[in-house]
This record gives structure tokens, sequence and C-alpha cells, in this order.
């Protein structure tokens, strides 16, 4: 291992030129360029992000902040450190091989997971660039690293380690690769906080003496266990929230690698990145009517947990058959679909947008109403249906809908559950009373498709399905959608 | 502490600024497409690894660094190639009436060029 550490801080000195320069320092013509690069970037990613509030836009958006990577890399490519290129142009190939194909291949479906793994790469990557410019600025021979320097590589390298493996063990729940079920031990948030507490503590010793490097190697280590054991316990419907707070946690992690190395580029995008995750997460905390905190250490989303005031004993659902549903939803003025994760899983996004062609075509009215957290992570179902060719003015946000159930002949909801169950408005004992959810119950009847009748991702009994406008369309979405269109098209 | 951290923590306090008010404007049928871009812009760590890999320090720093570039490259241009798809889904309706309707899958629109490399 000795043997190892001269070569990590030859790694080190590689980034030697990102040295702070000192105010008022004049920049050679080519590093001049090379800023004018990262500025460009900054630039096209604000733009880019910017574009990203309009569907119209949001493509022209995406690419602008594409095109400011590529500045970025342009602009660093020329740097004078760099003196050669095979090592460099390897990982672009390797990495551009790989890549290419998790964007062009990986379904829609499987989004969630794709950017949980996503994460850790990222996290990798930057706690990589850490390490070597620990390991290069704290060496003998680059003099005493200023504690503001410790301090950052420090969060850097914190952050990017819990990412790695906390990302790792979330696309594990999400891919069923683990069990999504909460995994506990007793006085779990005991050890984490204590854990938490340690690392910190290790970071504090860090920027005390950035020398220490005993403790930046065991803060290293601390970090793998710590984003491990708290991913763990969350269920697997709480990962969106998880992925999203990760994100933040990533996009810090190049925050603070900005600051090590002053570098203004990373500064930026990291914050944009680490924004957007905690704003994400915050948003999905509270669509599940959860305090971030409860998602986060309540271990809640799977099990037997919560039962609610009001329990299924004596109540009857009713269902119907595909023929019936067929000759409602094909006389219908007016149906409102209500999709859910099931829809996902079935694969059945195209069915719908068949279904609903049909449905128009005998005259009725059809629009989409998205729950927030409807699926594995935010705005998934309209990516999904998007997918399926159905047009983004079609899909209605929960407080542009919720009014017209009343005027719907038919909702038919598609393997979602917790996001359309009335006890949130009526049964304050409901642990999920409060909730935001779609007033499905609210139309003149309901047809539910499920598999079965088992409870939700919260475990909670649904109402709805034994109200007295609900029918239960019981079997796998995409067979029984497919059913449906063959029905409505011999109507 | 150095006027150089307190320009870049000024720097940090204004992007944190305006990313959040961009980003609480990007409606919540956009926030998959939006998180997949963000994730694709947190690979500008990239910049970081680039340097580590082509000044020649040593074998294993070049390993660390053509390692850093392969993972940092592999989120450029999968998350850039995956959000450009995800968005060429999302059409509005009057557009849509004319040929998708049929029904034709129309696969993976414009991946091509997308990627910064």
């Amino acid at each position: 291992m000795s043997a190892l550490l001269p070569l990590l801080q030859g790694a080190a000195e590689a980034a030697g030129e990102f040295a702070p320069k000192a105010v008022g320092e004049v920049f050679g013509p080519r590093a001049l360029l090379t800023q004018a690069g990262y500025v460009a970037a900054s630039v096209c990613f604000m733009l880019g992000l910017k574009a990203l509030t309009k569907p119209e836009t949001a493509r022209r958006g995406i690419r602008l902040a594409a095109v400011g990577m590529l500045l970025a890399v342009l602009g660093t490519l020329i740097v004078a450190e760099i003196v050669e290129y095979q090592w460099i142009l390897g990982g672009l190939l390797v990495g551009a091989a790989i890549g290419y194909p998790l964007g062009t291949r990986v379904p829609m479906t499987a989004m969630p997971q794709r950017i949980a793994i996503a994460l850790t790469f990222g996290a990798s990557a930057a706690t990589m660039v850490g390490v070597a410019e620990y390991l290069h600025r704290s060496g003998a021979a680059a003099g005493a690293m200023p504690r503001a320097q410790a301090a950052a590589l420090g969060f850097e390298v914190l952050l990017g380690c819990i990412t790695i493996t906390g990302s790792l063990v979330a696309f594990g729940k999400l891919h069923e690769i683990l069990p999504g079920r909460p995994l506990t031990f007793g006085g779990q948030n005991l050890v984490n906080a204590a854990a938490m507490l340690g690392a910190l503590a290790l970071l504090g010793i860090l920027v005390a003496d950035p020398a220490a490097a005993w403790a930046f190697w065991a803060m290293a280590a601390l970090a793998l266990v710590i984003g491990a054991s708290f991913v763990l316990p969350i269920g697997g419907a709480d990962m969106p929230v998880v992925v999203s707070l990760l994100n933040s946690y990533a996009g810090l992690a190049a925050c603070a690698t900005g600051f090590a190395i002053g570098n203004t580029v990373l500064i930026i995008a990291g914050a944009l990145d680490g924004a957007s995750g905690f704003i994400l997460s915050i948003i999905m905390s509270k669509a599940m009517n959860r305090s971030f905190a409860n998602v986060l250490f309540g271990a809640f989303g799977g099990g037997a947990a919560a039962g609610g005031a009001k329990s299924a004993a004596g109540l009857t659902v009713k269902s119907l058959t595909a023929e019936d549903a067929a000759i409602q939803l094909g006389y219908a003025g007016k149906v409102i679909v209500v999709p859910g994760y099931g829809m996902a899983v079935a694969q059945a996004q195209h069915v719908v947008r068949e279904l609903a062609e049909l449905i128009e075509k005998k005259g009725g009215e059809v629009k989409y109403a998205i729950h927030p957290v409807a699926g594995r992570m935010p705005g998934h179902m309209n990516v999904l249906l998007a997918e399926a060719n159905v047009p983004y003015d079609r899909m209605y946000e929960m407080e542009e809908i919720n009014d017209e159930f009343s005027t719907a002949d038919v909702a038919l909801v598609i393997g979602a559950n917790d996001v359309v169950n009335p006890a949130a408005r009526s049964d304050p004992a409901s642990p999920i009373y409060g909730m935001p959810i779609l007033d499905a119950d609210r139309a003149k009847s309901v047809i539910v498709m499920k598999r079965g009748m088992s409870a939700g991702f919260a475990g909670i009994e649904n109402e709805l399905f034994y109200a007295d406008n609900t029918r239960m369309l019981f079997g796998d979405a995409k067979q029984t959608l497919t059913k449906l269109v063959t029905e409505v098209k011999s109507i | 502490m150095t006027l150089t951290y307190v320009l870049q923590i000024y720097v940090f306090v204004l992007a944190g600024f305006v990313g959040f008010n961009i980003i609480t404007r990007v409606p919540p049928r956009l926030h998959t497409p939006l998180m997949s871009a963000t994730n694709a812009i947190s690979a500008i760590s990239i910049v970081g690894a680039l340097v580590v890999a082509g000044s020649r320090y040593s074998l294993l720093a070049s390993v660390l660094g053509f390692l850093a570039v392969t993972f940092a490259t592999i989120n450029v241009v999968g998350g850039f190639v995956i959000t450009d798809r995800m968005l060429g889904m999302f059409k509005r309706g009057d557009a849509e009436k004319d040929g998708a309707s049929q029904g034709a899958p129309h696969g993976a629109p414009g991946d091509n060029g997308s990627a910064p490399r």
C-alpha cells in the first residue's frame, strides 16, 4: 500500500493547474480560452435548464446543455498540464461505448434505476478526482494545505462516497435485485446517526490538520458504509425521494470539487444539480404527505404497517367483466384515465393510448390525470404516456383536473392505488390523511383495473374499491386492456 | 481564507439562487427529464478527470484518470442521449393527429449529434 501512495500522488499532481489563481493574476491566451469555454458552458447550462420549463422548448434546452458540456470538455483539453491523450481518448471511447447504448436502449419504464446507477457513476468519478487531489495537495512537496481546501475536499469525498453506495443500493431496490421492503435492525437510526457524527468528526479532524491522511481514509470508508446503511431501511416506494436526494448530494460533491480545485464551472453546474435534487425530493415528500425526515428515517413504505381506522371487513367489492366495461367506456362522453405504477409494470401504456383513440373515435373525450407521485419517480407517468404517443396536452396535473372528475362519466384507474384513496380526504386516522389525491371517486362511475386485492405501497385499505360507483376489473393491465380494445371495437 | 474562496462562495450562492428559481418553475410533467438532465450536467466532473488522465504522472495516476473519464463519459453521453430521446417523445396533440395516430412507433428519434462526443 505504501508503494501505491507516491503513484496516487502522481494522479493528484495532474490536477495542479486548477490551483486557485490569485485574484489579479494574468491568464495566458490558452488559459483565457479555457476560461471562456467554461463561462460559455455555464451560460449554456443555465439557459438549457430554463428551456426545460416548457415542453415546447425542452428539447432545445437539453441540446444547449450538451453543447455546454462539449465546450467545457474542449476548454479543458487545451490546458497546459495535459501532455498525453491516449488515456483520455481511451476513457472517452470506452465511456461513450457504454453510455450510448445506455442512452438509446434503456426502456422508459427503467428510468428510475437508470438514474440511480448513473448517480453511482457520477459520484465515483467525482470521488476519484477528490482522492487524487487530496493526495497531491497533502503531499510533502506541496507544502501545507489550506484548511478551506481540506474542508472542500473532505466534503467532496464524504458526499461522493455516500452517493456511490447509496445509489447502488437504490439501484438494487429499484431493479429488484435487492428486496424492496425496508431492511431494518434495532436501533438503526441511532447507529446511522452515530456513524454520520463520526464521519463529520473525522472531517473536523481533517480540517484541523489537513495532513491527517488517516482521518481522510477513515472518513471515506465510513461514508461508504453510511451510504448503504442509510438507504437499505427505506422502502422501494420511497426510492424516488432518495434518488432525488442523492442527486442533490452528487451535485454538491461536484460543487465541492469546484471549490477545492478553483473551478467555477464545477461550482455552477454542481449548484444547479444540488438545487434541483433538493427541490424535487421535497416536492415528492409533500406529495406523499410525509415529512422529509419521515421518508428518510421512518422505515415506512412496505410491510404490514399502518392499518388505518377502517378495515375492509364486511365490505365487498363489485367486479365487472371486460364486456361491460367496454360498453361503459364506448358510450362514455368523458373518460379520465388515472395511470399508476401498475401500468408501468405491465408496459400497458401503448394499449391505453389505443383504447383512448377508440373512445375518441366513438365521440368520447379522454384525459389523463397524473398524480405527482404516480410511478416510481416524479413525472414518470408523463414520460411513459409520451412514449406511447399520448400528446402531453392531454395529460393533466392534479390541480388542473381534480374539479373535472365530477363531470366525467368514467374514471379508469389503471394500477394506481394510494393516489386515489379517499381516506386521504375523509379519514383522519388514516396514515395518508391530508395527502393530496386525485378525486377519482367523484366520477359517475369508476373502473379500477388491478391484479388483485392487495393493498398499495403504503399497505392501506382503499375505500374507493368498495364504493357504490366502483367496479373492479381484475387481471394483468395489459391483457385486460387488450381485451377492452377488442370489445370496444366490436360495439 | 483568500479572496478567491470568497468569490467562489459568491458564485455558489448566486448559482444556487438561479437554480432554485429555474427549477421551481419546471412543471411536474417534466420532472423526469429534469432529473435526467441535471444528472447529465453533474457529469461536469469530467473536467477534473480529463486533467488527471492526461498529465503523465504515473501509470496508476493515468489508470485512475482513465476510470474517472470513463465513468464521467458514460453519464455525459448516456445522460444527454436518453434525455433527448425522452423529450423527443413529448408531442402536442395537434402535431400528433397527422402521423403518429396510425400507431406507427417512432422509435428513438434524433439520437445523433446531441451528445458532446
